[in-house]
């Protein structure tokens, strides 16, 4: 397992985030490397989408220093993180409603596309080739998530379960160097679950994505990740290969405080 | 059994993505044109060109502009007429000014005069949205009006800001009868409204439409808000100020500023909420409806009141018209929001099992 992990491509040091007096998240500092698949996990409230939030530019935390392959990241906003190759899912399904699947495949792949508005308009130059050319890609996304049947419906009439592997799809779809998922499996049963474990595994193994991972289910998290961190109030009580945090005992009692 | 698709696989990506895939649709569709050039000109009256299906057209056409900004980009618009209006200006000024310019360069500088103006009244909805930006494109509407009454310049200095228009020459041939104007104004909005389905099935339009349905998700996929939004707002007044450059020219050959009130803004709006939100053919669909509609009731009312002997006067066409409108706006907005462009789809759906059910 270990040999495929790489150096450490996304360094955060000393952290804060504040919402007016709301302290999300506290002076944490952790690191991603390249290839592995690493979780985030803790109680509900505990910073841990947050976290993600800041890692690809959505939040601006008060304090600490983020760096990326090795430099220092300045302020950053949302569009630059896909300009960097990060993509991500959201807690709350945030697809395209009233587009299809399909459509909303292909706005994964907006960045890579050159095309102006007056090509588009006139369907002339470079839009026609590049709308075919970036189809395939999406059609390789369809297959590998095993929903060529559900192309051409709009994401809004799919169950919940279908809608989360869309939304996948969309964050592959741009190819990312780092995938940012957050709670991808809450909500399925069983079998989707298992479905959905497998496709992380897959691109993790197949396109050696770095993988950033919220997820609840101990089960899942333990079995699948490279090294867990653990947050609780905001703060980091907890970070290592998933056998050391399972016997923290700052862990084990957040999550049993907790109520887990 | 009319309509289906069944049968007709796909083979290419190319083929699927096809401005028409389906060919019963691609069939429809150049009917429609050849009826639209070759057979109405034989047919259709002298009143029927101007007083149907010019204006027909030309509302149709802002609509689609509007439908571009708040169906496609969700970014609500009660400014369509003074874009309209600064189209119709515009074009008025770069004929009055410019030596030898052809009417329709003239019309795309309108246009683009227009989309100008419009990336202007667009710049609040980086900041705000829904109904606030509704408030600030209200501010847009009366601002353009007011001015075109104040400085003189832009009429060339007539009372009251009033223009007529100057003549339609084109390559050296001046189109003065309905017919003439109506094969003018109906190339233009093929030609538009192909270029406007040619957007929003590109990633120009699936910006739009991430925009507009999660636009947190759509900075976080790497669209950049701003852009897209004014872009959608540059289009749309383009849309609209050439629409309103073929109302002053080839509709009514001569206008005013108080012309172009909030009242016709609305009527756009309307015209996409029942005929649309989303959608291409929504936007002609809604024009010809709220068109038609009260042609047809100026017809059928009379005729109703007298087959039940009631008292009748034109007032009463009036008001019942309002009370027919009121109904079914709040019809489409709340049961079928995707208006009758989407009753038209379920309809072909219907159509492609006809005549087996299931
Ligand atoms: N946009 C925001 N505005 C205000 N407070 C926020 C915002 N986002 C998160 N918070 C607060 O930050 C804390 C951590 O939230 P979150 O990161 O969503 O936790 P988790 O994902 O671990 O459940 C919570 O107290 C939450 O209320
Ligand atoms: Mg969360």
């Amino acid at each position: 397992m270990s040999k495929k992990i790489g150096d450490v491509i996304l360094d955060l040091q000393n952290i804060s985030l504040r919402f007016g007096g709301v302290k999300a998240l506290t002076d944490i500092s952790f690191n991603v490397r390249q290839h592995e698949i690493r979780a985030i996990i803790g109680p509900n409230g505990a910073g841990k989408s947050s976290m993600l939030n800041v890692i690809n530019g959505v939040y601006h935390p008060q304090e600490g220093q983020i760096f990326w392959h090795g430099q220092e990241r300045k302020r950053m906003e949302p569009h630059m993180a896909a300009q960097q190759n990060i993509a991500r899912t959201f807690q709350n399904i945030a697809l395209f409603k009233g587009m299809t699947v399909l459509d909303n495949i292909m706005t994964g792949r907006i960045t890579k596309m050159k095309a102006n508005f007056i090509e588009h308009a006139l369907w002339f130059g470079r839009a026609k080739n590049e709308e075919l050319e970036h189809r395939k890609k999406v059609e390789e996304v369809i297959d590998f998530l095993e929903i060529q049947h559900i192309r051409k419906t709009p994401v809004g009439r799919l169950p919940y379960g279908l809608q989360k592997r869309v939304e996948l799809g969309r964050a592959l779809a741009a190819e990312p160097s780092m995938l940012l998922l957050d709670e991808p499996m809450a909500g399925m049963n069983v079998e989707e679950k298992q479905d959905m474990c497998r496709f992380i595994l897959d691109v993790n193994d197949q396109f050696g994505t770095t993988i950033v991972l919220i997820e609840h289910d101990m089960g899942v998290v333990m079995d699948i990740s490279d090294r867990v961190v653990v947050l609780d109030y905001g703060k980091k009580i907890g970070d290592g290969v998933p056998d050391e945090v399972k016997n923290n005992e700052d862990v084990i009692r957040a999550y049993l405080g907790a109520g887990h | 059994m009319l309509y289906r698709e069944a049968g007709q696989f796909k083979t290419t990506y190319a083929a699927d993505q096809q401005l028409f895939p389906i060919r019963q649709d691609r069939i429809g569709v150049l009917v429609l044109l050849a009826v639209a050039f070759f057979g109405v000109p034989l047919l259709a009256s002298e009143y029927w060109f101007s007083a149907i299906l010019i204006p027909f057209l030309i509302f149709a056409l802002a609509a689609l502009g509007l439908n571009i900004l708040t169906g496609y980009a969700g970014q609500l618009s009660l400014g369509s007429a003074a874009f309209m209006a600064v189209g119709a200006y515009a074009a008025y000024n770069f004929q009055l000014r410019i030596e030898g310019m052809p009417i329709l360069l003239s019309f795309i500088c309108g246009g683009l005069t227009a989309a100008g103006v419009g990336i202007l009244f667009g710049l609040p909805s980086l900041r705000i949205k829904g109904f606030y930006l509704a408030v600030a494109t209200l501010a847009a509407q009366f601002f353009i009006v007011w001015c075109l009454t104040k400085f003189p310049w832009l009429s060339n200095n007539s009372s009251s800001g009033v223009i007529s228009t100057q003549q339609l020459i084109i390559l050296g041939y001046e189109l003065k009868t309905p017919v003439e104007k109506y094969l003018l104004v109906l190339s233009i909005v093929v030609v538009l409204a192909l270029a406007a389905k040619n957007l929003v099935r590109s990633s120009t339009g699936r910006a739009w439409m991430a925009v507009r349905d999660m636009d947190v998700a759509a900075s976080v996929i790497g669209i950049k808000l701003m852009p897209t939004k004014l872009l959608a707002f540059a289009i749309s007044s383009f849309y609209c100020g050439v629409a309103g450059a073929l109302y002053a020219f080839c509709y009514l050959g001569s206008v005013e500023p108080d012309g172009f009130s909030l009242e016709m803004s609305f009527k756009i709006l309307f015209m996409i909420i029942i005929g649309g939100v989303g959608s291409i053919m929504g936007s002609f669909m809604g024009a010809a409806f709220i068109l038609l509609l009260p042609i047809f009731l100026d017809v059928a009312l009379p005729f109703l009141a007298g087959i039940f002997g009631l008292p009748f006067s034109s007032a009463t066409v009036s008001h019942i018209q309002i009370l027919v409108f009121g109904a079914l706006i709040m019809f489409f907005l709340i049961v079928e929001p995707h208006g009758l462009a989407r009753l038209w789809q379920i309809a072909k759906e219907k159509l492609r099992l006809w005549p087996f059910p299931h």
